[in-house]
């Protein structure tokens, strides 16, 4: 029997957009928790990273209270396209991105906290914008670690499972990703498809996270 | 010119002491000397200027701009402040050029005639040769040269160094002492130094301020302050006196003159005005003030015996050291004609007497 390789390209293109919209909100996130002091400023850092801790169903539970079609979120969703939002891939993107924003977060914070703050008041008194000292300095200096951070993410996203279940199901050609798969075919007795899709998956994890740890600046 | 009052309190905590700053003064044209101290709140008041500390309360204008004022909540971002600044490390970014560096603080200004600004700023400070290269990959002097070209081609009102000598070794530091000579010269900037190393106030600066815990204790020229220290504390933070108890005996305004009890000798010294007979003071004399020779025979006037304990090579003499803590410089050629002397008299020369 062939093996379908739709949920690999699936998990893929997920893990992709998951990945770019963490870095566009991510990096924000993490920019403002390592320059700016504010109240709360540890509340918000632990409610970014709470993904990573609770169990999967509870995420999936309030996703689909915050997403669902019933929901506000989901209303209006609806109404710009037209269609709902969960069980489609882009649930499955939404799942994603709980798991690999709050390590894009925690890295990223870490990164920028790390640049020399010397190079940031240099620019400052040379005049520079936080714009621009943060696409010209911060963003630079950093760049490796947020690599690095990124594939992590990128990883982590290509492996999601629990919440992607719950929000976005497990349709075969339209929401079914590789995680997800390989369970449908180990409950259905598939070991060929279970091993093949088990061993790429592997192999991409682990070059993914060899390039993250080259990035990594020692 | 620069006008500052600044207050600001760090309370006490478990982990670290308090610290309070509170301190008001000017700098015009020329390199005026922040003095002190590790701890003594340099840094904090350069901060200060710059933007990136907001002090409790006080007033910083320059020139005609106001920087700073408690009173009417203005607190202007750094980028607003028209301040250049030097970092102790030179906090050139490691990941640009050195032309780089200098385009991106020219950033502001039109393309023509930012590039025309770039190009002479690298042919006055020596780096159109190394321009292409990052700083990593240039000499220490030429990174220290493109950190001040950097700060000054913004045309900054006043520029800030933060111990921008510190653990340069002596070649270096002559240069940079030249290249700011010449900063002074050419751009006219005014420049707020930090500083521990008394001998680059010398070098440097026209006006010193020296800083103790949060506070101006003594203000004017290196030369004015190093001839009268303001009390003992300033005595000690300069580090260049014997300070020596002692007790005024007479006083003579008329013909300025006065005795002093030093242990069990009587020195003659200028009159001391403000103070009187039977004060216990501290006499405050400088090494190189000191002048030393063989003893033969009776002691003169203002000379004591003492037994020498040890002496210390110095770059531009020898130190000799006297039991009773009294210390003395003097040209190596003398020393070698003395060094066979049994018996030493120190004399302490009647005008070069300070007391605190």
């Amino acid at each position: 029997m062939p093996i379908d390789w739709f949920p690999l390209w699936l998990s893929l293109r997920v893990a992709v957009v998951s990945t770019a919209i963490a870095l566009a909100v991510g990096l924000w996130i993490a920019y403002i928790l390592a320059n700016r002091e504010f109240r709360f400023k540890e509340v918000l850092d632990a409610m970014v990273t709470l993904p990573l801790v609770l169990p999967p169903t509870v995420l999936g539970y309030y996703l689909l209270v915050l997403i669902g079609r019933a929901s506000p979120l989901g209303k209006i969703w609806e109404m710009i396209f037209g269609s709902p939002l969960v069980f489609t891939w882009k649930a499955a993107v939404v799942a994603a991105l709980l798991h690999s924003l709050p390590l894009l977060v925690k890295s990223a914070r870490a990164a920028f906290e790390s640049v020399d703050r010397s190079y940031e008041r240099a620019a400052r008194t040379l005049g520079a914008s936080e714009w621009r000292l943060f696409w010209r300095v911060t963003l630079p200096l950093a760049h490796r670690s947020i690599f690095a951070a990124a594939a992590l993410a990128f990883a982590r996203s290509l492996g999601d499972f629990g919440v992607t279940l719950m929000v976005a199901g497990n349709i075969p050609g339209r929401t079914q990703t590789v995680a997800v798969a390989i369970y449908d075919a180990v409950e259905s007795g598939n070991g060929t498809v279970a091993r093949t899709l088990v061993l790429v998956v592997s192999a991409i994890a682990l070059v993914i996270l060899t390039l993250a740890n080259r990035l990594s600046p020692r | 010119m620069l006008q500052a009052r600044l207050r600001k309190t760090f309370p006490q905590r478990p982990d670290s002491a308090g610290f309070s700053l509170d301190l008001e003064f000017q700098a015009a044209s020329g390199v005026t000397v922040l003095f002190g101290p590790s701890g003594s709140g340099k840094t904090l008041v350069l901060d200060a200027v710059a933007g990136f500390v907001r002090p409790d309360e006080g007033r910083i204008l320059l020139d005609d701009d106001l920087l700073f004022d408690g009173a009417a909540d203005v607190h202007l971002p750094p980028q607003a402040r028209n301040c250049g600044y030097v970092f102790q490390n030179y906090a050139l970014f490691p990941h640009m050029t050195l032309r780089e560096n200098l385009v991106f603080a020219a950033e502001r200004r039109p393309r023509l005639e930012r590039h025309r600004r770039v190009n002479e700023m690298l042919e006055t400070f020596r780096l159109t040769e190394a321009a292409g290269r990052r700083p990593h990959e240039v000499s220490g002097g030429q990174r220290q040269r493109c950190s001040i070209a950097r700060a000054l081609i913004v045309a900054p009102k006043l520029l800030l160094l933060d111990e921008p000598a510190q653990g340069l070794d002596a070649p270096l530091r002559a240069e940079f002492y030249d290249v700011l000579r010449q900063v002074r010269a050419d751009f006219k900037t005014p420049v707020l130094l930090v500083t521990h190393d008394l001998d680059e106030c010398f070098e440097l600066g026209e006006e010193m301020l020296i800083l103790r815990e949060g506070k101006i204790v003594q203000s004017g020229s290196p030369r004015k302050i190093l001839d009268q220290p303001a009390n003992i504390e300033v005595a000690r933070l300069l580090g260049a006196f014997n300070l020596i108890p002692c007790e005024i005996r007479a006083l003579d305004p008329g013909r300025n003159t006065s005795k002093v009890q030093m242990g069990e000798f009587e020195l003659d010294g200028p009159y001391f005005p403000g103070r009187f007979k039977g004060d216990r003071v501290t006499l405050c004399v400088r090494p190189e003030q000191l002048v030393v020779s063989a003893r033969l025979g009776r002691p003169g006037p203002n000379q004591i015996p003492a037994p020498l304990s040890r002496t210390v090579e110095k770059p531009h003499g020898m130190r000799l050291e006297f039991e009773g803590g009294i210390t003395a410089d003097m040209p190596r050629a003398e020393f070698d004609r003395q060094r066979d002397n049994k018996e030493w008299l120190i004399e302490f020369p009647a005008s070069a007497l300070r007391v605190l």
